[in-house]
Formats: C-alpha cells, sequence, structure tokens
C-alpha cells in the first residue's frame, strides 16, 4: 500500500463540511427582533407545562449552537456532547445541593469545568483527522454513564439513584411562577450565549477557525496554529454545552446517569443537522425538533423515536443538506418577490 | 500464577470478538475512509436474526449459515441504498448517516424483538475444554473460530484474483479503475464481509453477554480501542489489537482493586485516549500523509 494517498481523491474530500459563508451565519436584523419579541411574550400566552417545554427548547438550543459552532465554525464532529452536558448537569446539581452555591452561579462554574475538560481531551484527539475525534468523543459519551455511576463518587453524585435539584423561585418577589421564572432566566441566558458565539465567529479567531473548516492545509500555510484553534474551537463548545447541561439539571430538577447516554448525543447530533450546520438560528429549530418530534413517535409506539430519528435523518441529509437554513433561504426568497411585486 | 494464566486465556477468547469487530471496523475504513458507527448495532441485527431463526426450530450451524449469508446480504444492500450515493458527499453526512443508521438499527431491533434479555444457546457447551479448568469450551470455540476466519480472509485477499481487486480499489481507487476494476462493487462487496464479520462476532458473544437491543455497544467500543491500538490502516493491526485489549481488559480487572465490571467501558475510554497520546497511528499502522 503506498504512503502517499492519491492527490484526486485527497483533493476531493478536502472539505469536511459544507458550510455557508460567514455573513450568513446570523439572522437578518427584522427577522431577530420578531423572534426575541415572540418569545418574550410567549409565555404570558400559554400553560406552565408548554412554558416548560420551550425552556428545554431553549437549553437544548444552546447545546445544539455549541456543536454548531464546533462543525459549522471550525469542521470538526463531536459524537460526545452528551458527555460535556452531562458533566454540566452533575457540577450545577452537586454544587446547588452539596455546596449551597446560587444557581445563576452555577452556570458559568460549569461552564468553565467543562471547558477544561473539552480543552484536555480535545488536545490528543484534534493532533489528527477528524474521525479520530468522532472516536473519541464517541467513547466518551458511551462511557460516561458508567463512570457517573461509579462507587468511589456515589457520595457526590447519588450513583445510579442521581440527584434531585430544588427549583429556584422567582427573585425580588416578582409575580411570577416558578417555570415562567426559569423560563425567562433560560431565555436570557441563550440571547447572551448567542451574541457571544455570533461575535466570536466573526472575529479573529472565528475567522481562523474557518479557514481550518474550509482548507485546514491552506490555513496552516497561512500561519493559523491547527491544534490551538481546534481545541479552543472544541473547549468553547464543550464549555457552552456545559452551561446548558447546568441549566437543564436545574430546569427539569433532576439529575441521574441513565438521562446522558448516547441517544443524547445523537438527538443533539440531529438537531445540529435539522437546523443546517453552521447557521447558529438554525439551532433554535434542531432544538425544538428533538423536543416535539419524539413525543410525537413515541405516541404512535414506544421505542420508535430511535427509528423515526434515524428515518429523518436520511431524509435531511439526502433532500434538504442544508437543514432549516435551506426553507429560510427560501423564505427569504419568496418575501423579497412579494414586495417587489 | 493459575489465576494468572486463566486470565489470560479468558482475555485472549474476548479478545477474539473484539478482534472479529476490529477488523470490521478496519476493513470499511480501509474501503471508504469512514468509521462505521452502526457496525455493533448492525451485528446485534444479526444476531438477533439467528436467534430467531433458531426459534423456528432452524439447528445452529444452518442458522449461523444463514446468518451469514443474510448479514451479507444486508450489508450491500445497505451500501447500495443508503451509502452509494454518499460517496462524495462531506465526511459530515457520511457521519449523519452512519449515526441515522444506528438509531434506526438499535431503535427497529426493539420494537420486533423488544428490549428484554434474551438467552443465546452456544454449540460448543459450557464445560471445562479438554479437561483443564482454565477456559470453557465456548471460549476455545471462541479462540478457534476467530483463528479460522483469520485465516480464510487471509488467503483470500493474497491467493484470490477478487480479494486483490479489493486490495487495489481500497489503495488506489483511481488507479484500480483504470486497469478495469470496479471500485464502486468492491466497496459494496466490503461492506458486506464487515456486515458478515460483525455477525459472527456478535453470534459468538451473545452466549456471554446474553442478547438485547444495546448489547453491542460496549463490544464496539473495545473494537474501536483495538482497531485504534493496532492502527486502523492495518487489518492483522487490528485483529492483534483485538487480542491485547482483551487480554488487558481482563488483566486490570482482576488485579487492580475497584475495577469492576462498572468501569469497563471506561477503561476503553482510557486505552482510546492513551494511544491517541502515545502512538496515534497505532502498532502496525501507517501515518497518512497527504499531498498539498
Amino acid at each position: 500500500m503506498s504512503t502517499i494517498q492519491e492527490s484526486a481523491a485527497e483533493t476531493q474530500a478536502a472539505a469536511t463540511v459544507d458550510a455557508p459563508p460567514k455573513r450568513a451565519m446570523g439572522l437578518g436584523r427584522t427577522a431577530s427582533w420578531a423572534m426575541l419579541i415572540a418569545f418574550l411574550v410567549l409565555p404570558l400566552l400559554v400553560k406552565n407545562f408548554v412554558i416548560f417545554q420551550v425552556t428545554m427548547v431553549l437549553i437544548y438550543g444552546i447545546a445544539v449552537l455549541a456543536l454548531n459552532i464546533l462543525t459549522g465554525g471550525s469542521g470538526q464532529f463531536s459524537l460526545g456532547q452528551s458527555a460535556f452536558y452531562a458533566i454540566g448537569a452533575y457540577a450545577a446539581a452537586i454544587l446547588i445541593e452539596h455546596g449551597g452555591v446560587n444557581y445563576a452561579l452555577t452556570l458559568p462554574i460549569a461552564g468553565i469545568i467543562c471547558f477544561g475538560v473539552g480543552f484536555l481531551f480535545g488536545f490528543p484527539a484534534l493532533r489528527l483527522s477528524g474521525i479520530y475525534l468522532a472516536l473519541a468523543t464517541y467513547a466518551f459519551a458511551v462511557a460516561m454513564p458508567q463512570l457517573l455511576k461509579l462507587g468511589v463518587f456515589e457520595h457526590w453524585t447519588g450513583g445510579v439513584q442521581g440527584l434531585v435539584v430544588t427549583k429556584p423561585d422567582a427573585p425580588f418577589g416578582l409575580p411570577m411562577s416558578q417555570d415562567m421564572w426559569l423560563y425567562y432566566f433560560t431565555l436570557a441566558v441563550s440571547i447572551a450565549i448567542y451574541l457571544a458565539s455570533i461575535n466570536l465567529l466573526r472575529s479573529r479567531s472565528g475567522r481562523a477557525m474557518m479557514a481550518i473548516r474550509d482548507n485546514e492545509i491552506a490555513a496552516s500555510a497561512m500561519g493559523v496554529d491547527l491544534s490551538v484553534y481546534k481545541t479552543l474551537a472544541f473547549g468553547v463548545s464543550a464549555g457552552i454545552t456545559g452551561v446548558a447541561g447546568a441549566l437543564g439539571a436545574i430546569a427539569v430538577q433532576f439529575v441521574a446517569p441513565d438521562s446522558y447516554t448516547f441517544q443524547l448525543a445523537i438527538a443533539l447530533f440531529l438537531g445540529m443537522v435539522v437546523g443546517g450546520v453552521g447557521w447558529l438560528p438554525g439551532s433554535l429549530a434542531g432544538a425544538a425538533f428533538i423536543v416535539f418530534v419524539p413525543n410525537i413517535a413515541e405516541g404512535i409506539s414506544k421505542g420508535l423515536s430511535g427509528a423515526f430519528f434515524g428515518v429523518l435523518l436520511f431524509a435531511v441529509i439526502y433532500l434538504v443538506p442544508h437543514g432549516a437554513r435551506q426553507g429560510a433561504i427560501y423564505a427569504e426568497t419568496l418575501i423579497n418577490k412579494f414586495r417587489r411585486s | 500464577m493459575e489465576l494468572f494464566i486463566n486470565q489470560v486465556l479468558a482475555g485472549i477468547a474476548t479478545g477474539a470478538i473484539y478482534a472479529c469487530m476490529a477488523l470490521a471496523i478496519v476493513m470499511i475504513y480501509q474501503a471508504i475512509d469512514h468509521l462505521n458507527f452502526a457496525q455493533g448495532e448492525m451485528a446485534m441485527f444479526s444476531t438477533f436474526i439467528a436467534w430467531q431463526l433458531m426459534q423456528w426450530g432452524v439447528p445452529y450451524w444452518w442458522a449461523f449459515l444463514l446468518t451469514l449469508i443474510i448479514s451479507f446480504a444486508g450489508g450491500i444492500i445497505i451500501e447500495r441504498l443508503l451509502f452509494k450515493p454518499l460517496a462524495k458527499a462531506p465526511v459530515l453526512t457520511n457521519v449523519a448517516g452512519f449515526i441515522a443508521l444506528f438509531a434506526i438499527v438499535n431503535s427497529v431491533a426493539g420494537l420486533i424483538w423488544d428490549f428484554t434479555i434474551k438467552q443465546f444457546p452456544t454449540p460448543f457447551g459450557s464445560s471445562p475444554f479438554l479437561g483443564s479448568q482454565l477456559i470453557s469450551t465456548h471460549q476455545a470455540g471462541m479462540i478457534g473460530v476467530t483463528l479460522g476466519l483469520l485465516v480464510a480472509l487471509f488467503l483470500f485477499f493474497r491467493f484470490t484474483r477478487i480479494g486483490l481487486a479489493m486490495r487495489a480499489a481500497a489503495a488506489m481507487p483511481e488507479s484500480a479503475r483504470l486497469v478495469g476494476i470496479n471500485t464502486s462493487w468492491m466497496v459494496a462487496l466490503g461492506w458486506g464481509m464487515a456486515s458478515a464479520i460483525g455477525a459472527i462476532a456478535g453470534i459468538l458473544i451473545a452466549p456471554v453477554v446474553f442478547l438485547e437491543p444495546n448489547m453491542m455497544l460496549g463490544v464496539l467500543l473495545y473494537g474501536f480501542a483495538a482497531a485504534v491500538l493496532g492502527g486502523l490502516t492495518s487489518p492483522l493491526g487490528a485483529v492483534l489489537g483485538g487480542f491485547l485489549v482483551g487480554i488487558f481488559e481482563n488483566l486490570v480487572g482482576t488485579y487492580i482493586p475497584g475495577v469492576g465490571n462498572e468501569l469497563k467501558l471506561p477503561i476503553a475510554l482510557a486505552l482510546i485516549v492513551i494511544v491517541l497520546v502515545v502512538k496515534p497511528t497505532g502498532l502496525m499502522g501507517r501515518a497518512v500523509v497527504k499531498r498539498v
């Protein structure tokens, strides 16, 4: 076998991701304001359970966004987002229940812990081609539930039983239900993370990441330090996922090892593909998809959601390879046509 | 000392299964440059087919043979229908395809055969092998079948025209096409063979881990660990890696206190990370050099 693979095959497979141009990563001004207002008004109109579901959409939206920064931004994959989500969730739960830390403070701590773990974990895998990272993160996600069940940590993690987290009340005596307060809290965090991510991708580091995504060899020739930026992207992605995990633990009020299996990693990955790789607002569409679709599928037959997910994933990669972004572009051209006529 | 030999032999027996999985993974990786994350689920599904055939009264070895044929055909069908159109697609699309396949196969197996644990028969029995207390006849059978399979594969790739064509298609697709090899069908053939090898692994391990839709999750992880240890580009390395990983797993479980069954998966994870840190190309792999 030759040591140098055929150059023709190499150039064809150079790009790991079919990614959009940079300016297409956000949402237009009007659309952004409309979305924001819709999200602000929504809880006043619906029942508590729906508020909880939309909160979960926002939380998964953050997690999908994190994966999107990694994949859409720097062209790396991770199949282990569920592991970082779990670490974030456990960090928050342990800090609140054992440490008596205020719930809002647990978010940055969870984020920093996950950033550190992601940075250390990503370093060995990222020296090699993307497939090794996928492999290592797959192993991480599969091993995570067992790590959480370990007898050594049982005093802290509650072992198989997991931990119960108390739900925070609205502060300053605001006349709000706990669900509604948590919703607005989550919304604020999501907006902050969304804006930060958009800015990150527009910055020097973001440009470096995208250069790596589009052509690794050219990027390194331009002086981009590949392993540093790849690891940075991976760490940032892990950190944001950790924040999402912490929010998730507070919202669900419960953490247990079996909530964070490989199925969750599949769901987050699916959310990213459905939302459109590299299109950050699409994360929200992807998250809505992974929150609501399993309910529908389980309603038809128990255990069907996996098959449903899989078939839909195939449908997306064959029919609408850019996911929700394609829908958005279609809508945009339609509106423009309307205006002109 | 007897405990040590005992554990090494038991490790070789489970290592045989990891070797099969690693071999299946490396075969696909060689052919299409992607890791098949659904390999374990495909093997699990094949095992369920074998179980179903036996439930219908088919004798063991006939069921074994039929399952291999069905798995072979199934692998080819999956490649033709789902992955051939993705051959030129970005890596992400391919990974998404494997993940989708994983979810579908796992969920469908659960729907058809449900998630309860099932006993799986062994044709070798579980009495002590040749009167010694060291390994059971089933473990000896596992090692025997794997070694037989390896020899058969080696002969196939070394001495048949089609084996040569498959190697050529994997190593240099462009040049292979120019000398008249139908590379696209060689890839399909690789899928079929990988699927059949996975089926053998599944059928052999099922009496040990019991049959259920999630049974291959850990086995696949060890298969990956074995493939990485041996080097993703070397089939022989994958097999060697499989045996080493099996022995390592058993010895660690025996001699390091506190590491029991509950740490099985983290050990595989640690192994993968260590190999990636220390020797990323694996024991027998070659470094991939890119031409700009």
